[in-house]
């Protein structure tokens, strides 16, 4: 796959590092409230449920469903020129937890809401991996 | 609770909606003065009856924009506002104003969103690299910035195609009703003298034949960036009383945010417009039944579709049907944006919503000339702020 270096890669923040640690380590974790018992994602220092700073990493299955998607026929900005048409997705995780991503290794006619996903570890640098899925 | 109704919109100025503007360039105080002088002429007031403001960014300052203006504009104010909600700017800018009316510290309020180009710096600029990124903000601990710009979901059309794709997979789609609906937008924008669209109908042939843009979306059920803006002055019922015009009382809104992008969104298909009209609507004391038209953000089809069943105008799934059965023109059985809407008028940025506003009150006051809506006194409003994120609902009335 051609790689452009000037495309918008994510800076990780003291908070957020380790869900791009495990990334780049082929695992997905995401925050879990102790206090409420739910999800967080995307990281946060505070639940976006309850507001409790009781946080705790736990690594996702990797099992996951389509929960909605677009193939854009224009690049949504330059940087993305060379990906058109993207297939930008919304997964939902079978932990419940959404996320946006894109669909990899799928013909278009083959995408539909719903259908089963793995994930694929796309290591875009050697220091950033992205989070793409495709058809389990 | 909320507003008495004794606060209206009692005067209007839009200029004409243009892709290619080829008038002179003004700097946005420039059109915010221009803007001002129109509308409040318009209204039968003099400036030294100005003593409210509500404005929103604008290109010459990132800051103290409220004094920036109220400087600019020599008149001091008692109560002035910067919104910062996107497509639903305009109809938060209403609903602040009328309250602030009801609550006695001013009585005549100006909400201007002057959107057309600036002159040219005579010394060329770079390009600012944010301009790429539209509504999501590429800053160091942005969450866009981490979690939605590196994979492209960015600016508005993905977002709103996955909503609609999402929408067809939990209740159908039929692309004939959506384009039903931009055709009969289309057909009062003909008519309407501002809009970009004027003398130009399309028909459900040729928006189903329009270019893909992000499936399912076409190129015209989106809206075209054009040059425009508008500008409403609101007074209380005291001053509404020696204006020139019918008033058009701001009788209810309501106003709900949830997420910025819409990945987090609880459920993407039940959007904020559900709770802010039916705070609007409870407010006013009437329900969606005694709408004589509505104005609805449509920045996309799937923005109105959204709208007319999360506000309550038919049930959840039964939109597309909602838009065969009915005539959606200003002459028809549910007028829907009777002024073209944003379809038809062209987007001016965050003025955009103001379009909706100033035919709302124009259709109250009985000055659509054309598009006229026969005894028109109930209006429904809505705005839409970045991928239905934030949204508004108002209800406007005649006195």
């Amino acid at each position: 796959m051609d790689r452009n270096f000037d495309k918008p890669l994510p800076s990780p923040t003291p908070v957020t590092r380790p869900y791009w640690d495990g990334l780049q380590a082929g695992q997905i974790r995401v925050q879990c409230c102790l206090d409420c018992d739910r999800w967080v994602f995307y990281p946060r220092s505070h639940c976006n449920h309850c507001l409790s700073d009781r946080l705790e990493w736990r690594q996702m299955s990797g099992a996951a469903t389509l929960y909605t998607f677009t193939i854009t026929r224009q690049a949504t900005a330059p940087h993305f020129a060379d990906e058109v048409p993207q297939l930008l997705a919304v997964v939902e995780l079978a932990e419940g937890v959404r996320l946006t991503s894109t669909l990899v290794n799928v013909a278009e006619s083959a995408i539909r809401v719903g259908m089963k996903l793995r994930p694929v570890f796309d290591r875009v640098s050697d220091d950033v991996t992205l989070l793409r899925f495709e058809p389990a | 609770m909320g507003l008495r109704g004794e606060a209206a919109i009692v005067g209007l100025a839009e200029y004409p909606h243009r892709r290619k503007y080829l008038g002179p360039r003004k700097f946005t105080l420039e059109q915010w003065a221009e803007l001002t002088r129109v509308a409040l002429d318009d209204a039968g007031l003099t400036a030294s009856d100005i003593n409210g403001l509500v404005c929103a960014d604008i290109r010459e300052t990132g800051m103290f924009t409220p004094a920036t203006v109220v400087e600019y504009l020599g008149q001091p104010v008692n109560f002035a506002e910067k919104i910062d909600l996107g497509g639903a700017t305009a109809v938060g800018m209403i609903w602040r104003a009328a309250a602030a009316i009801e609550l006695g510290i001013c009585d005549v309020v100006v909400c201007a969103l002057p959107s057309l180009p600036i002159p040219s710096h005579p010394v060329p600029q770079p390009v600012n690299p944010m301009v790429y990124f539209q509504s999501s903000s590429p800053n160091w601990g942005s969450p866009q910035a981490e979690f939605e710009i590196p994979y492209g979901n960015l600016a508005q059309n993905c977002g709103y195609a996955m909503i609609a794709q999402r929408y067809a997979a939990e209740y159908g789609y039929d692309p004939v009703a959506m384009a039903k609906l931009v055709s009969e937008q289309r057909w009062s924008a003909a008519l309407n003298p501002n809009a970009a669209f004027h003398g130009a109908p399309v028909t459900i042939e040729e928006v189903l034949s329009s270019k893909l843009i992000a499936d399912p979306l076409r190129m015209l059920e989106i809206v075209m960036p054009v040059a425009g803006g508008g500008a409403v002055v609101l007074a209380s019922k005291a001053v509404a009383a020696r204006c020139r015009h019918r008033p058009a009382f701001v009788t209810g809104f309501g106003e709900h945010l949830t997420i910025k992008t819409p990945t987090y969104a609880r459920d993407m298909c039940h959007t904020p417009v559900g709770p802010a009209s039916a705070r609007a609507f409870s407010m006013a004391g009437i329900g969606p039944g005694a709408i004589d038209a509505a104005q609805i953000y449509d920045c996309y089809t799937i923005t109105v579709l959204l709208t007319l069943e999360d506000a309550g105008f038919c049930g959840k799934g039964e939109g597309m049907e909602f838009i065969l059965e009915h005539d959606l023109t200003f002459a028809g059985d549910f007028p829907v944006n009777t002024h073209g809407g944003q379809l038809g008028m062209g987007q001016a940025g965050a003025a955009g919503g103001m379009t909706q506003v100033v035919e709302a009150a124009r259709q109250v006051m009985g000055r659509a000339d054309a598009r006229q809506v026969f005894e028109c006194d109930t209006v429904y409003v809505s705005g839409t702020g970045g991928v239905m994120s934030e949204q508004s609902a108002l209800i406007l009335q005649g006195g």
